[in-house]
């Protein structure tokens, strides 16, 4: 962690280097100290910050909100990074979590389509319309479409049969490759998931979207990110940007502090929401764990990364209402290595109006797809720059079929890779969505390993996307309270 | 706290939590997820709020014990022994 950070100039195209101390002003110890300001970190904070603890959140990047994060770019363009579509769980998370000004600017989505050889419908993304068109578009008997949501409903974390997505499809559905792109592709889209993984984190995530359709944030990343973060300062948690934390110091098992620029700042606790493996094999180290926890966080796979396009009208252009989330594609039929095709047959459109951010009458569109690591981390300077320009082309392109003429509308065009997610995020291989299933118990037992230590960074697929990332942060923070709880007790 | 008093602080919790839902015709007997929405991270901030109010530890093992009103009661009564409700916090 303490090699040499490359930094572009300015803070509207990079990461700026802090010419302030950012720890100026911060006390010599907290109760604890929580590491990224991710969906989870910042909830994790606000919640010990409620119950009274006293609460240092850090983060290495300028702003707050880890992928959950806007830019800016000359001419007046704002561009929402992640993908804006989560459950309707999200509104209770937020009003229980944070405040309920927060949970009131959540609406759902006015439209969501498909487009692909297969299928092409609009839909309002819930169980009643779901079924409706398995019936009506894919021809399927009734039975056999209230049985598979029936097992789903009826879905228990703990009792897992071990069953692939693949394999609880293929149950339900034999052989209907447009059945399971239908219900796969935009949960792949949604947290990296792929039919190899297990049925139970895709019924769970798919489940929740089921219940009442596809939500977002009226006013943008950048109103919600604010309103988090007034509401942190209420609870009295001191906030801290631009703070790259190098280690977590342990003696002897137990966590005692953070070091950053050249500082020790002491706390009975530690949550970390930086990634797994950068937690346990960088800031700690491995020889702080036993060799069985080392090695299996070592062995534990990461979900794909993301490649995305943003595309801002100039001032005073505007397009008709298409539909707020258009997943499309021209592949014939669906695999999910597919969606991470490097020519990008596949991908999602968010579609940006001026109902997002009333006020600034503006039309962006974010195109997303999959991508790997592998794919474009060995370019080199001049294939990665034509490699994103192609990205571009081919993106415009295909979103002429839905919105002719509107590539002359378009003033800024800009690409991000996996190797943008990594530069941004720090997490290893530019993951956008955390680890595979087998990164949940590392990341759930890390304080029998380490006491004062905990995780809530994306793991398991679950625990990833925005409903997932925020009430994981709650699960952390009440063991974290119990931990603090405790040590009083025996200081008592 | 005696036995009212404990049915009165839980329900008063999920009051804070779920504010929606009328707590008054809680029966004792019932799981309380058959009665209201109450979902597993409803009930960690039952756990939480414990914990805030009244400094009681409800381990995760344990947390199938808060199933029922009657069932708080039980597993609640000794850690509460000496406790002053706390109501409308």
């Amino acid at each position: 962690m303490s090699e040499q950070r490359k930094y572009y100039k300015g803070s509207s195209d990079g990461k700026a280097p802090s010419s302030a101390d950012p720890l100026e002003g911060v006390a010599e110890r907290y109760d604890a100290i929580v590491i990224g300001s991710g969906l989870g970190g910042m909830t994790a904070a606000n919640v010990l910050g409620k119950a009274g603890r006293r609460v240092l959140l850090v983060e290495q990047h300028y702003n707050f909100g880890g992928l959950a994060t806007w830019f800016k770019r000359r001419g007046g363009h704002v561009f929402d990074i992640s993908l804006h579509g989560f459950p309707i769980g999200m509104k209770k998370t937020c009003r229980k979590y944070w405040n309920s000004a927060i949970a009131d600017s959540i609406v759902q989505l006015d439209g969501v389509r498909f487009d692909n050889p297969q299928f092409c419908f609009d839909t309002t993304f819930t169980a009643q319309d779901f079924a409706h068109k398995l019936e009506t578009v894919f021809g399927l008997e009734r039975a056999r479409i209230d049985a598979f949501f029936a097992e789903l409903r009826a879905t228990d974390f703990y009792g897992d049969s071990g069953e692939t997505t693949a394999a609880f499809f293929e149950r339900h559905f034999p052989g209907r490759n447009d059945v399971h792109r239908l219900l796969m592709e935009p949960i792949s889209y949604a947290n990296g998931s792929t039919l190899d993984d297990p049925a139970l984190s895709y019924r769970i995530v798919f489940g929740n979207f089921m219940s009442q359709g596809v939500y977002t944030f009226a006013g943008g990343t950048d109103q919600l990110v604010k309103a988090m973060k007034a509401e942190l300062e209420r609870q009295g948690v001191e906030l801290r940007n631009k703070v790259q934390v190098e280690k977590i110091r342990v003696e002897g098992g137990r966590v005692t502090g953070i070091e950053a620029h050249g500082r020790f700042i002491a706390c009975d606790a530690v949550v970390s929401n930086a990634s797994l493996k950068g937690t346990v094999l960088g800031l700690v180290g491995a020889e702080h764990f036993t060799p069985e926890f080392a090695a299996g966080v070592q062995s534990v796979r990461l979900n794909t990364s993301s490649c995305q396009v943003y595309l801002g009208l100039a001032k005073g252009e505007s397009i008709p209402f298409v539909t707020d989330l258009l997943f499309t594609s021209t592949r014939p039929t669906f695999t999910s290595e597919a969606l991470c095709d490097f020519d990008g047959e596949s991908r999602t459109f968010s579609f940006y109006y001026p109902k997002t951010r009333a006020g600034l009458d503006r039309y962006t569109i974010v195109s997303s797809t999959n991508a790997r690591w592998e794919d474009w981390s060995k370019l080199s300077d001049a294939q990665y720059d034509a490699a994103k320009r192609r990205l571009i082309e081919t993106t415009l392109l295909e979103l002429e079929r839905y919105v002719p003429g509107v590539t002359h509308k378009i003033e800024h065009t800009e690409a991000a890779t996996p190797r943008t997610f990594q530069f941004y995020t720090q997490a290893p291989e530019g993951t956008s969505f955390g680890t595979k299933f087998e990164g949940l118990k590392y990341s759930m037992n890390i304080h029998d390993e380490i006491r004062g230590l905990f995780h809530a960074g994306s793991v398991g697929i679950i625990m990833s996307g925005w409903l997932g990332a925020a009430n994981y942060g709650v699960i952390v923070a009440n063991k974290c309270d119990a931990w603090l709880h405790a040590l009083l007790e025996v200081h008592a | 706290m005696n036995r009212e008093e404990i049915i009165l602080a839980i329900k008063d919790i999920i009051t804070t939590i779920a504010p929606d839902e009328d707590v008054g015709s809680l029966k004792n007997d019932v799981r309380l997820r058959e009665q209201i929405e109450l979902d597993s991270m409803d009930f960690l901030d039952i756990v939480m709020e414990l914990r805030k109010r009244y400094g009681v530890q409800v381990p995760e093992e344990d947390y199938k014990e808060l199933a029922t009103l009657d069932g708080c009661v039980a597993y609640l009564s000794p850690k509460l022994q000496g406790k002053v409700l706390k109501v409308g916090v």
